[in-house]
């Protein structure tokens, strides 16, 4: 009986999932309801550029992001397993310190914060508006497809060696077939997950 | 032209300390402060403006990713040919590069934003990216307890090692670049024509 109602249930659900896709297929969401850059993408764009030539003469490195997280990740394996952490084939190679990468990243961290400050953009949200419109109001829905996002995407990265940074600006730049073929992936794979999650 | 493997400058070959030289650590500093300050005032800290470009709508990632490479290429080639600067070439190893892309923009849409992007979003108070930078360190961890057999396998696939478009299709560099940065370009002011943000 209870196994009854169980399948009657799933079933209903499922019934009911074809039509909660086609309303929200109706509704349509669409990125551009939502608020826009302060400033010209151009400008941006350039600047991230000139920031590129002083970052390769002043300090003989790349913009990078993503190697900044694998630090913390050694950081806090040498905490837990030292011995442990220090015999992974990447940390031999990568041992984690505080370095460029490190600090750069943090800093990006209070750049963000002063330009939304004094830019009158700080939102203080735990959800973002087009997020919640899709998707509604659990925190634990976000945390939960974030945290599995940003796994697949760090293991992506260390396979691909690098990021929208590294590879998608830095190395692109320097004219890297590594990196033309990371960043195309990169639009197939975004685009293809992105499509499903708030399309169909 | 320069070739990357004779680079100009040797960096260290001793084993680098755990904490790098304060001056060193200062120019990462601002230039990180610059970065962010960037990221936000572009609005690629912004999750609709990102999964946007993803959803083929919003094409502000793209104008900026497309104008940072015109800019920095023709920047970073010029001081590379009068020996200033270094080149900083990953290998190409198809394999790593194909999966490893597609896992990267599989976790991107999921996320809603990239590693550095997540950053700026944080600081723009966007706390969602704390969810997603906890998995960043995680799955950090993961690929690091996989990188040795992983080093073995898949990375073996298709090794092409350091390896430049210019020197793919046999063009000297200097060419190439002038070429592409005008190509780039045409492909922007199209972009701006048809895109509606």
């Amino acid at each position: 009986m209870r196994m009854r109602g169980k399948a009657s249930c799933l079933i209903g659900g499922l019934a009911l999932l074809p039509m909660r896709t086609a309303v929200a297929a109706e509704q349509g969401v669409n990125a551009l309801n939502y608020p826009g850059p302060a400033w010209s993408p151009y400008v941006v764009g350039a600047g991230i550029g000139v920031l590129s030539w002083l970052t390769f003469y002043f300090s003989d490195k790349p913009i990078g992001a993503s190697s900044f997280y694998a630090q913390v990740s050694g950081f806090i394996g040498k905490l837990f397993a030292k011995r442990h952490t220090e015999s992974l084939a990447y940390f031999k190679e990568n041992p984690p310190r505080v370095g460029w990468e490190f600090v750069f990243v943090i800093s990006t961290i209070v750049g963000g914060a002063i330009a939304a400050i004094t830019g009158g953009e700080f939102v203080n949200e735990w959800l973002p508006p087009m997020w919640e419109a899709r998707f509604g109001d659990s925190i634990a829905l976000r945390a939960g497809v974030a945290f599995g996002g940003g796994i697949l995407m760090a293991f992506g990265a260390r396979l691909a060696g690098g990021c929208t940074s590294g590879h998608g600006i830095s190395g692109t730049m320097q004219l890297n077939v590594a990196s033309w073929i990371a960043v195309i992936c990169f639009f197939i794979g975004g685009i293809a997950v992105a499509m499903t999650l708030f399309k169909i | 032209m320069i070739d990357p493997a004779k680079a100009v400058k040797k960096s260290a070959e001793k084993p680098a300390p755990p904490v790098a030289a304060a001056n060193k650590l200062v120019a990462g500093v601002i230039f990180g402060l610059a970065f962010g300050f960037l990221l936000q005032k572009g609005g690629v800290g912004k999750f609709n403006i990102l999964i946007g470009q993803l959803l083929l709508q919003d094409w502000t990632v793209v104008k900026i990713m497309l104008t940072a490479i015109i800019v920095g290429m023709i920047g970073v080639f010029t001081l590379h040919h009068f020996a200033k600067v270094n080149l900083h070439i990953k290998p190409t190893r198809i394999g790593s590069n194909i999966i490893g892309g597609l896992l990267f923009g599989a976790g991107f849409a999921l996320m809603g934003y990239c590693p550095g992007t997540a950053a700026a979003a944080l600081g723009q108070g966007s706390w969602d990216a704390l969810f997603g930078m906890t998995g960043l360190v995680a799955g950090s961890w993961i690929f690091a307890e996989f990188s040795a057999s992983l080093k073995k396998t898949l990375e073996k696939w298709g090794d092409f090692g350091k390896v430049l478009l210019p020197d793919l299709l046999h063009v000297p560099r200097g060419v190439f670049v002038v070429i592409f940065a005008a190509l780039l370009t045409v492909g922007l002011f199209v972009l701006e024509r048809v895109s509606s943000r």
